[in-house]
């Protein structure tokens, strides 16, 4: 364990270093991440208007919390690696990473933490500048944030696995732009992202409740917010817990076989 | 007529290019698709819950989708490419090879590179237009017609303008190509009329980063709701706009000095 912990701590530091080279561009990917909440609270709310106040049970002040969340739950939780694991497999990249005597993934974790830790620096003086301009109804209890708190680090592992998973396709197909793609796309539906889950009509909710999208950001925004019921949060925690394993195990299996099909391009 | 032919050239050494990589066109069409499905999806998901946005019927927003593709392929298949390559050419001392040439370096340098399967975003953001507006039952004149061209012109010249003096910076700050990515963030917020985001967004995104007169006030003129203020502001802005970017364009070239020499 110690050993890790070192580990951990030395990417870390590397990566945050290396990082803060690039803060411009860092705050300019940013602003997509930051943009796309505020269209859909935007539309939402002109929506809510519209109909006199509400869409099912949510007024534009309870979008308004939902979509500032949503914006902090989802940065927390994304990852890039579906977009270079493809590169990093094509331009032989990948044999320097397999000379280190530890699993890849390690580094890839420490280097996201480090990243989330450079972006709290804009990510959360934009939610409270939101919070401002919209004026949310969201109520701040302490035994709630600490079940969010615990949600949100479940979700973040869980989709890391997923994505890490996702991204190894790519031994096979050398090209993952439209697998990326596919997987952004029901993101956008299934994770609460276009409208929160409640609002889209009752087909696509079995399938987001199977798939993991939902459980990954939805559910700790629906936490933060209270909307959930006891019975609710047990049945997302096992939700998460299950696809977490799935992704723990479908990452052994694929790195397994993956790793005996690669083989470096170039010198 | 002597650039036109230029294009056209451009346009086949494109068409050559990507003949090698003809799997590319599939992957891109099926993206193309895939961004047409996910946005009509999303547009059957906020008309369920009402009939109007902002005003807004669902049919015009559909319109406005079909412009919003239309000018997102233009952008997508010329101006951010050439811009691209412009801003890596000056960093790597290649630029001097497009100065050299005997014909006038912005224009060689707007066209230089052309990513021919883009085509499909255009051609489908065209025919999403033309559906909506047969859907609506072709209630639209002439005039309409007209006025609809002249403000996609104006608002394309403004988006390329726009696009051509952030380009240009590089010949002050070299490592600058992370500042095309703002406008492709921003660009997404033209899927939705701009008249429904708060004030400070909508400034923003009239003035600061012109979204606004390239899909927004098209749309406008094709569902009937284009002021003549409107109409004029963005004639203005396209003249100034391309003036200011000329200008600023022979400035940078002055202090453009070659990087291998």
């Amino acid at each position: 364990m110690k050993h890790y912990t070192t580990i951990y701590w030395a990417f870390f530091k590397t990566s945050l270093l290396e990082q803060f080279q690039y803060r411009a561009a860092m705050a300019i990917w940013m602003i997509g991440r930051i943009l796309e909440p505020i269209i859909y609270l935007t539309v939402w709310t002109t929506v809510a208007h519209a109909r006199g106040g509400s869409v099912g049970s949510y007024t534009p002040a309870d979008f308004a919390a939902y979509y500032i969340v949503l914006m902090i739950v989802n940065q927390f939780t994304f990852s890039w690696i579906m977009h270079i694991y493809d590169f990093r497999i094509r331009q032989g990249e990948l044999s320097n990473f397999l000379l280190k005597p530890i699993h890849p993934i390690h580094g890839d974790i420490a280097e996201n933490i480090a990243y989330k830790v450079l972006t709290a620096v804009i990510i959360f003086p934009t939610a409270i500048l939101l919070f401002f301009l919209f004026e949310p109804n969201l109520a701040f209890h302490i035994q709630t944030f600490a079940v969010f708190l615990l949600a949100l680090g479940i979700a973040f592992l869980m989709r890391f696995f997923i994505e890490w998973t996702l991204a190894l396709i790519a031994f096979w197909t050398t090209r993952n732009e439209a697998i990326n793609q596919m997987y952004f796309t029901l993101g956008l539906f299934l994770s609460g992202r276009i409208a929160p889950i409640d609002l889209l009509p009752g087909a696509i909710h079995t399938l987001a409740d199977a798939l993991p999208f939902r459980w990954a950001i939805a559910f700790p925004v629906e936490l933060m917010l209270g909307r959930l019921s006891q019975e609710q949060i047990l049945n997302g925690f096992t939700m998460q817990a299950i696809w977490l394993l799935a992704g723990f195990f479908t990452i052994q299996l694929i790195w397994r076989l993956g790793i005996k099909k690669y083989s470096a391009v170039g010198s | 007529m002597y650039y036109l032919k230029l294009i056209w050239t451009f346009f086949r050494i494109g068409i050559l290019n990507e003949m090698a990589y003809r799997v590319n066109f599939y992957v891109q069409f099926l993206q193309s698709l895939l961004s047409l499905g996910t946005a009509i999806a999303g547009l059957a998901i906020v008309f369920s819950h009402t009939d109007t946005l902002g005003g807004w019927q669902a049919v015009d927003i559909l319109a406005l989708l079909g412009v919003f593709m239309f000018v997102g392929g233009v952008i997508g298949m010329v101006i951010n490419p050439s811009m691209s390559q412009l801003m890596d050419d000056v960093r790597r001392g290649i630029f001097d090879y497009t100065l050299t040439k005997p014909c006038d370096a912005q224009f060689l340098a707007s066209i230089s590179q052309i990513r021919v399967w883009r085509l499909t975003d255009i051609l489908l953001g065209a025919g999403v237009l033309i559906a909506a507006l047969i859907y609506r039952g072709l209630d639209i004149g002439p005039r309409e017609v007209l006025a609809f061209a002249f403000v996609l012109c104006t608002g394309g010249s403004i988006i390329y303008s726009f696009w051509l003096m952030l380009a240009t910076l590089t010949f002050w700050f070299l490592r600058i190509e992370n500042i095309l990515h703002i406008f492709q963030s921003m660009y997404e917020a033209g899927r939705w009329p701009i008249g429904i985001y708060p004030h400070w967004l909508r400034y923003i995104l009239t003035f600061l980063v012109p979204v606004a007169f390239a899909i927004t006030v098209p749309a406008e003129a094709l569902s009937g709701r284009l002021t003549p203020e409107s109409m004029i502001t963005s004639g203005l802005l396209c003249a100034l706009l391309i003036a200011v970017s000329r200008w600023f364009w022979k400035r940078g070239l002055k202090n453009y000095s070659g990087a291998s020499a």
